[in-house]
């Protein structure tokens, strides 16, 4: 019953630019994630065990380079396969389909964004990603360690009943988030360091 | 907290304190000038966030990662644009991939001019596609000698900082 510690929440980024790797990695340690990052889709179900051609991970074939993954957090538009087609393959799995997915894009396009939320992604984020989006990725977490240790009756009408709400939540949050990107007004007023390239502090006006 | 920078300098520091502060000042105008000038948007200033004291060589690795990629695109879509006949959809490709970088960089001026490229690569218009990747160039190469002031202002700070600590 105990909440636990940040630390064990293991995220998979998926991405096939090397910036938006590093990018990603620095956002997600710096929310005190663990991380492991790839570079496409097909490696990012190697490491969850999964094969490209199957829909279940095969029990009597362990892959000693499995990890366990509380949240897949992957690029859109990759070559070979794309985040919507890596999200298809998790849903897809008896063993992955729980776990949570987020998909992140450059771009803007309303079709695409309720594609993937509709194929069963949590949460799409519009790129450059920032440390504010990070924090909503909480939720989706905790629910999934939840889910691992309540028995199954239990499950069916909580997580239903989380499932309805967050994705209502989720619809109209990204439609937002993905209006505000053609704002951008400015509204944090940055302070810089007297020293280096590190910034100390920002603050937001109101 | 540790002491104030003047009295810690004073006391055990063999360097001039005026030279260090000076250095830090330049940075600073640099960085700033560069804000105003539209070289850099707010999210460079994110990366600037997530430099810490565990991750000290934050900034200066994604600035690196991100010349030494542009610079790869670039000669890639010198070649492309040359040819006889374009093929804008490789050229499209490669400029969405200088667009994502420079975007998640903060590189503004090259991402703006990436957008502007991308329009032309749309319409299948080759001289559009030769100016707009000058254009890009031209922000390119204002912005990379700017980051390699940077970064060596960046490296001379930091070596006052690690002699301090000794």
């Amino acid at each position: 019953m105990a909440v636990d510690r940040e630390a064990q929440f293991h995220v998979l980024a998926v991405d096939d630019s090397l910036i938006d790797r590093k990018l990603i990695e620095r956002l997600l340690k710096t929310s005190s994630y663990q991380v492991t990052t790839v570079d496409s889709g097909s490696k990012a179900l190697e490491l969850l065990g999964l094969r490209e051609d199957q829909d279940i991970s095969s029990p009597s074939s362990p892959d000693k380079n499995e990890i366990a993954v509380n949240l897949v957090i992957t690029d859109y538009c990759m070559p070979g396969m794309t985040g919507y087609d890596l999200l298809k393959k998790i849903k897809g799995s008896s063993s992955l389909k729980d776990v949570p997915v987020v998909i992140m894009s450059s771009e803007n396009v309303p079709s695409r964004i309720n594609r993937c939320l509709e194929g069963g992604a949590e949460e799409f984020f519009l790129k450059p990603i920032q440390l504010s989006d990070l924090i909503r990725l909480r939720p989706y977490m905790l629910k999934g360690k939840l889910k691992e240790q309540q028995p199954s009756q239990h499950q069916e009408t909580n997580s239903s009943t989380i499932s309805s709400c967050s994705s209502n939540n989720n619809s109209k949050s990204n439609k937002r988030k993905a209006m505000d990107e053609g704002l951008s007004p400015e509204k944090t007023r940055p302070r810089f360091s007297s020293s280096s390239l590190a910034l100390v502090s920002y603050e937001e006006t109101a | 907290m540790p002491p104030p920078l003047c009295s810690r300098v004073l006391l055990s520091h063999p360097f001039s304190p005026m030279s260090l502060m000076a250095l830090r000042e330049q940075l600073n105008m640099l960085v700033n000038s560069m804000y105003i000038e539209g070289l850099l948007d707010q999210q460079f200033q994110q990366l600037q966030m997530l430099q810490d004291a565990s991750s000290p060589g934050f900034v200066a690795e994604v600035i690196t990662l991100f010349c030494e990629d542009a610079e790869r695109i670039l000669t890639e879509l010198t070649k492309l644009v040359d040819q006889a006949v374009v093929e804008f959809q490789k050229v499209d490709a490669y400029v969405h991939q200088l667009k994502g970088s420079s975007s998640s960089v903060g590189a503004q001026n090259v991402k703006l001019a990436c957008i502007q490229f991308r329009q032309f690569c749309e319409e299948n218009n080759k001289d559009g596609c030769l100016n707009a990747l000058n254009v890009v160039k031209h922000h390119y190469y204002l912005l990379r000698n700017k980051f390699d002031t940077m970064l060596q202002l960046e490296q001379r700070i930091q070596a006052y900082d690690s002699k301090q600590q000794n």
